[in-house]
């Protein structure tokens, strides 16, 4: 059975600075339940610019973004805010897990501020989640105290706290070492099996190949 | 359910960065504290400069004002002129006039029925000459009833020698100011010759001396017995000049001097108009105050707009993560709205109570003694009215320093920070 979890129509995007550009060329995409999808590209080509306008963080663009049935292009800051909250995890290259709070806090952060449930039933999903990264050991610790690595883990298990539609992720292991990458590459691999949709950026070939489907772009356009 | 957990993140945030947070706290603290003293200072030297004048002012005067209107004449009026202008008297010379007021014991006696007025105090007042031996010196003396003039001016508790009734036990008594007595070389029980300015004389003995702290006061006033003022000046027993009343509401003063003015056809100065040059001065204190304190407190809003834009500088990442997540604009700005606020709260909090503190210390610094000033300690006022204007100042400052880069960081795209 085949459901699209997201579709993009006609995609337009132009950069103003420092000069006119024109950095998405009529992309359209459709990504199924469960599909794990990377994009790849050079530098340069628009892969990210793309992730940022399905993730709905970029909102000037030209055409149509649809998200689980909803029209997302020409919703409301306040709207897309909320809607960002429950239907969309993100990671990042750089992991930017808030330092000043625990690794607990941080996964639980998204969940209170969605607050569907009350502290103690988030509080249970969190450390689920930390375990299904084997992070649950640090749990007490401050964000800020721990390896790049570590962050990354953490920071997948907070994009999973809300039970996304999609997870997004702008090259996931940019930043990190091959061990740690390994590491990575398997949590993502796990969660794909577990029926997640994940859309992720990367340069990484071997990262590339264990996803469903690659897409491939070269100037603003997807060749395949 | 968001303002909690804004609330929540804004707090941890300040706890991450004690130091910065305190010094942002200080420079509130220290505004606020220092209006606090500036305020309860100048109001008590206020209060004293008013008190003081008090002590020697009615709240109203009721007198018969000289006319110097010489324009009109009444040889117009004898020549069939009424108009008055064919018959026109150049330079004309005053005519002689009393200038007591008529019926005055009916008006203190009118007055004294008024559940608004707590002492009324006839008055008939000269400049005489005092001669003690050789020595001649010149000053004023009010002829009082001296049990009235007690109830306006508390002179019993400026006596120095002597008490105030002793004049009235005493036929033809005298109390003087200190500085006057030693000027003479006068001491209580001491005959004194008073000379008017028509040349009628008067022995006196002196029963009592006074010290007000005012030396136009001390060197140049003395009391006697209303009734030998009247035979001193040869005037008839309803003689007086001056009608003074001490209200029991002295905000009431410039209200009631328009009514009796109007009600017993005399001029009537209520104590703002008599003393406009204190009142001025209060001015002056209050704006210096209000100035300085303005000041300070624009300098600590600075610091703390200085402090939260670096702290946004710094937390650009974070502020896009928290916007990655499903934070509004709207909670962005929460978060470091609260920051400036709990800092503008807290320092404030502090700084009414160091405020309080540096007032209190104030208030038991003695006053350099100078013989002239009868004060102390430095004067100082406590009113909860300055405690609580010093908070809202404290309060709206922060919410303004903290308005702009709050306002910024509800604004930053959180795409160009994510993308590095």
């Amino acid at each position: 059975m085949q459901t699209p979890v997201l579709e993009a129509v006609k995609l337009n995007k132009y950069f103003h600075e420092p000069q006119e550009f024109h950095v998405l060329n009529d992309v359209s995409l459709t990504v199924q339940k469960g599909e794990f999808i990377s994009i790849m590209g050079k530098s340069g080509c628009g892969k990210s610019t793309l992730l940022y306008l399905l993730s709905t963080l970029d909102t000037d663009y030209e055409g149509t973004i649809t998200i689980n049935n909803t029209v997302v292009s020409g919703l409301n800051e306040r709207a897309l805010a909320r809607f960002r909250n429950r239907h969309i995890g993100f990671v990042f290259q750089f992991h930017y897990l808030l330092p000043e709070f625990t690794v607990l806090q941080n996964v639980m952060m998204p969940a209170i501020k969605l607050g569907a449930l009350d502290t103690a039933a988030i509080e249970q999903q969190a450390m689920e989640k930390l375990q299904q990264m084997q992070m649950q050991d640090l749990a007490g610790k401050p964000a800020g105290k721990l390896s790049g690595g570590q962050q990354q883990r953490i920071a997948i298990a907070r994009a999973l706290i809300n039970k996304p539609d999609i997870i997004m992720a702008d090259e996931p292991t940019g930043n990190l070492d091959s061990a740690n990458t390994a590491i990575i590459f398997d949590i993502f691999h796990e969660i794909a099996q577990q029926g997640n949709t994940i859309i992720t950026v990367t340069h990484d070939e071997d990262f590339a190949r264990r996803s469903d489907r690659i897409i491939q772009m070269v100037d603003g356009k997807i060749t395949g | 359910m968001s303002l909690g957990l804004n609330l929540n993140i804004a707090r941890v945030q300040l706890l991450a960065r004690k130091r910065q947070t305190v010094v942002a706290m200080l420079g509130v603290t220290f505004g606020i504290a220092m209006f606090i003293l500036m305020i309860s200072f100048m109001k008590g030297v206020n209060q004293f400069l008013q008190d003081l004048m008090m002590s020697t002012t009615a709240d109203i005067r009721i007198y018969n004002k000289l006319n110097t209107d010489y324009s009109t004449s009444l040889a117009g009026r004898y020549f069939s002129d009424p108009a008055g202008k064919w018959i026109i008297v150049r330079h004309p010379k005053p005519k002689q006039v009393n200038l007591n007021i008529k019926n005055a014991p009916g008006i203190v006696n009118d007055l004294r029925k008024s559940d608004r007025i707590l002492a009324v105090s006839p008055l008939l007042s000269s400049l005489v000459i005092f001669n003690y031996g050789p020595v001649q010196w010149a000053a004023s003396v009010d002829g009082v009833d001296i049990m009235a003039e007690d109830k306006m001016f508390g002179l019993s508790a400026k006596m120095i020698a002597g008490r105030t009734d002793d004049l009235l036990r005493m036929d033809n008594g005298i109390i003087m100011g200190y500085k006057l007595a030693k000027d003479l070389n006068l001491a209580p029980g001491d005959l004194v010759t008073l000379t008017t300015q028509s040349g009628t004389q008067l022995r006196c003995r002196v029963v009592g001396l006074f010290k007000f702290g005012i030396s136009t006061m001390d060197e140049f006033r003395a009391y006697i017995n209303l009734a030998s003022m009247q035979q001193l000046l040869g005037k008839d027993r309803d003689y007086i000049t001056d009608i003074r009343i001490k209200l029991k509401d002295t905000r009431e003063a410039k209200k009631l001097a328009a009514v009796y003015a109007r009600k017993y056809g005399y001029t009537a100065d209520d104590w703002e108009v008599v003393n406009a040059s204190i009142k001025a001065g209060n001015t002056i204190r209050d704006t210096l105050t209000y100035v300085v304190s303005f000041t300070l407190l624009v300098v600590a809003g600075f610091g703390i707009y200085n402090i939260m834009n670096m702290v946004i500088t710094n937390k650009l990442k974070d502020i896009a993560i928290l916007k990655a997540q499903g934070f509004t604009g709207a909670d962005i700005m929460q978060i470091f709205l609260s920051q400036s606020l709990i800092i503008g709260i807290a320092g404030g909090l502090l700084g009414l109570l160091l405020g309080f503190l540096l007032s209190f210390g104030m208030s038991r610094v003695p006053f350099p003694e100078d013989g002239y000033v009868s004060i102390k300690f430095f004067p100082v006022l406590f009113e909860s009215q300055y405690y609580f204007f010093g908070m809202l100042f404290g309060i709206l400052t922060t919410f303004l320093a903290g308005m702009l880069p709050a306002l910024k960081a509800a604004k930053i795209d959180p795409v160009a920070i994510l993308r590095g």
